[in-house]
């Protein structure tokens, strides 16, 4: 038999019985879509959350006040010691080491802004004119913090989007004062709209030099410090040159932990693979289930089908041939069923991003190939059984229809 | 043509063994017309089957134009079923959702004929049995005799040497029976070995060959 006749004669079997057909393609496309659109949206949280990291800036090794110790009890606890804060003079050694290129030590804190009779409550950053590279921000007007030493508490002060929209409406506002806590700063710059990222709105935050942060909240530790690195070779040299700078400055005590932005995004990215993995593996389930429903199809289509059999073998079909118009039947009905669902999962996948535009959901290539070849295995696989019950039956009790 | 020596078939019904044919001697030449008459139960269709190849011989020779056809494997056998047997059954066993051209091309299709030669058999075929108009009906839209028509033209398409018809009369009325016969005996005169096997005397008494068989045996022969 020809393979073209082979699959000729297993689409009018199809055809003979519509709804059973369309059923079990229905039931096929839903698994398939089910992997498509659900791996999409893990995939999706993946990127997102890769773009968030990398708009937070390149090359970065993040430095922490206070360390993780998994071994016990550390000595200073018991005395009360609390860990030893980050000072600005410990930031600027940083710039030591021939591997960074800059820092922007970071201080946060909140305070209330206000402006004639308008106030507020805002996140107060303090820190560098670096700041704006370090972190790619971007400035909408003005001028950034000026550069210069790191110790000076000029009181000018740059705005987020929104709070310089609530405090001055249309006007411009650079050049005019506004009161934070206690203190007076006037205003040098407007940043650009950038939205949240990371869950930090940066169009709800007033930034400010980090000495003037110091004064504001009556204290000398930093919340971090920023490093970039020269390159992307030189971020663990960083990161050793940071750790060891610090240690030294510390009485040879290792009390800050340092990561890189890399390790901690690797973190992420592991993480919501697996995710999408496991999420696509139980959407995978699905797929099993309908070839489970195919072959229930089949095993009930060969009993229905005896006769024809039993006249298949009398004109001349060998049981060989009998295997191959069931597999072609079962290989047919998932191979439509799992086009039918990648076209219905890329609709659901569109859908979806038209809902959510700041989620990048897109079926990663490998989900999509393993649902269409999940489906036609197992469309494959669980047709064995039905096709060899048909291929076996005696041509004589098959004609009489027993 | 066909030869048949010491052939017995015997099933087992429970645990008991049951002799549907007895030391069977037969031979049949090439454009023979043989009619098998007996009652129910004995043996006229079991022997059809082995004749067909559709069922073995638990003992005896089978020889097919010349060669030993009962040592062949299963895939053998329905080559040389493709080949060289058709068949012609009572409930005519068409194919429901297939029309009647498309049910007299499927032997030829299974045999992987070429698709022009295929188109040119089945239209000879329709032509000859006057189906022309009815080629692309399904069997429900079809009268009992068309229907049986249909067989036959599906049961000649691959030219074979010998044709089996089992009781093809049975669902036919008397006046379309006689037609059908017609047709069947007018292929005895293509060469072809017709093996009929039926209840009906009338129907019987038309063969050169008539065999009478009771009990699994052919008890006698004109």
């Amino acid at each position: 038999m020809r393979f073209i006749d082979l699959l000729d004669f297993a689409s009018t079997s199809l055809r003979g019985s519509r709804s059973r057909t369309l059923l079990m393609i229905l039931a096929m496309s839903i698994g398939v879509a089910a992997v498509v659109v659900l791996t999409a949206l893990g995939e999706g949280a993946r990127r997102y959350v890769v773009n968030q990291f990398s708009s937070l800036g390149t090359n970065l090794v993040l430095v922490f006040p206070g360390r993780t110790e998994t071994a016990g009890i550390n000595p200073g606890m018991l005395l009360g010691q609390i860990p030893r804060e980050l000072s600005l003079d410990d930031a600027e050694a940083l710039l030591k080491s021939p591997a960074v290129k800059r820092i922007a030590p970071l201080t946060i804190g909140t305070s209330e802004i206000s402006r004639a009779a308008l106030n507020r409550e805002v996140v107060v950053l303090g820190s560098t004119s670096e700041l704006l590279t370090v972190r790619h921000m971007s400035l909408g007007q003005g001028q950034f913090l000026p550069a210069g030493d790191i110790h000076s508490s000029a009181s000018v002060c740059v705005l987020g989007n929104k709070i310089k929209h609530e405090l001055f409406g249309n006007e411009s506002g650079i050049g005019a004062w506004v009161r934070l806590g206690d203190r007076r700063f006037r205003v040098i710059g407007v940043m650009a709209r950038q939205g949240e990222s990371m869950g930090f709105n940066t169009d709800e935050i007033v930034i400010v030099p980090v000495s003037s942060a110091h004064l504001l909240f009556n204290t000398s530790g930093l919340f971090r410090i920023l490093v970039e690195a020269k390159s992307r070779d030189a971020l663990e040299p960083a990161k050793r040159a940071a750790e060891k700078i610090l240690m030294e400055r510390h009485n040879n005590e290792r009390d800050v932990t340092v990561v890189t932005q890399d390790a901690v995004l690797k973190t992420f990215d592991r993480i919501l693979r697996a995710l999408t993995l496991a999420v696509g593996g139980i959407a995978a389930i699905s797929l099993a289930v309908a070839g489970v429903l195919i072959m229930n199809v089949m095993l009930i289509a060969v009993s229905q089908r005896v006769k024809e059999i039993g006249l298949l073998k009398a004109l001349g079909a060998p049981a060989a041939e009998i295997r191959k118009l069931f597999f072609a039947e079962a290989i047919l009905l998932s191979g439509i069923g799992s086009v039918a669902g990648l076209i219905l999962g890329e609709i659901g996948v569109l859908a979806i991003g038209k809902l959510y535009p700041s989620l990048p959901v897109v079926a990663p290539w490998w989900a999509v190939l393993a649902a269409l070849l999940t489906s036609l295995v197992t469309g494959v696989l669980f047709s064995v059984w039905p096709a060899r019950r048909a291929a076996r039956l005696d041509p004589v009790t098959a004609l009489a229809g027993r | 043509m066909i030869q048949f020596e010491n052939v017995s078939r015997s099933f087992l019904v429970g645990d008991q063994k049951v002799a549907a044919l007895r030391d069977i001697n037969l031979s049949i030449a090439a454009g023979d017309y043989v009619s098998i008459m007996g009652p129910s139960g004995s043996g006229k269709s079991t022997l059809l089957n082995l004749i067909g190849l559709l069922d073995r011989p638990t003992s005896g020779t089978y020889r097919l134009d010349g060669g030993d056809v009962t040592a062949l494997n299963d895939e053998q056998q329905a080559r040389v079923r493709s080949q060289k047997i058709g068949f012609v059954f009572q409930s005519f066993h068409l194919v429901p959702r297939l029309t009647a051209a498309m049910n007299i091309e499927l032997p030829l299709i299974l045999a992987g004929i070429p698709p022009a030669e295929r188109k040119r058999r089945v239209a000879e075929l329709l032509e000859n049995y006057g189906l022309n108009d009815r080629a692309d009906h399904r069997p429900d839209q079809l009268s009992g005799g068309q229907r049986q028509r249909v067989a036959i033209a599906r049961a000649t398409s691959m030219r074979p040497a010998v044709l089996l018809a089992d009781e093809p009369t049975g669902n036919l009325d008397q006046t379309t029976g006689r037609e059908v016969i017609k047709l069947l005996e007018a292929l005895t005169e293509q060469h072809v070995a017709l093996i009929l096997v039926t209840h009906d005397p009338a129907i019987g008494g038309r063969a050169k060959r008539q065999l009478q068989m009771v009990d699994g045996q052919i008890v006698s022969q004109t």
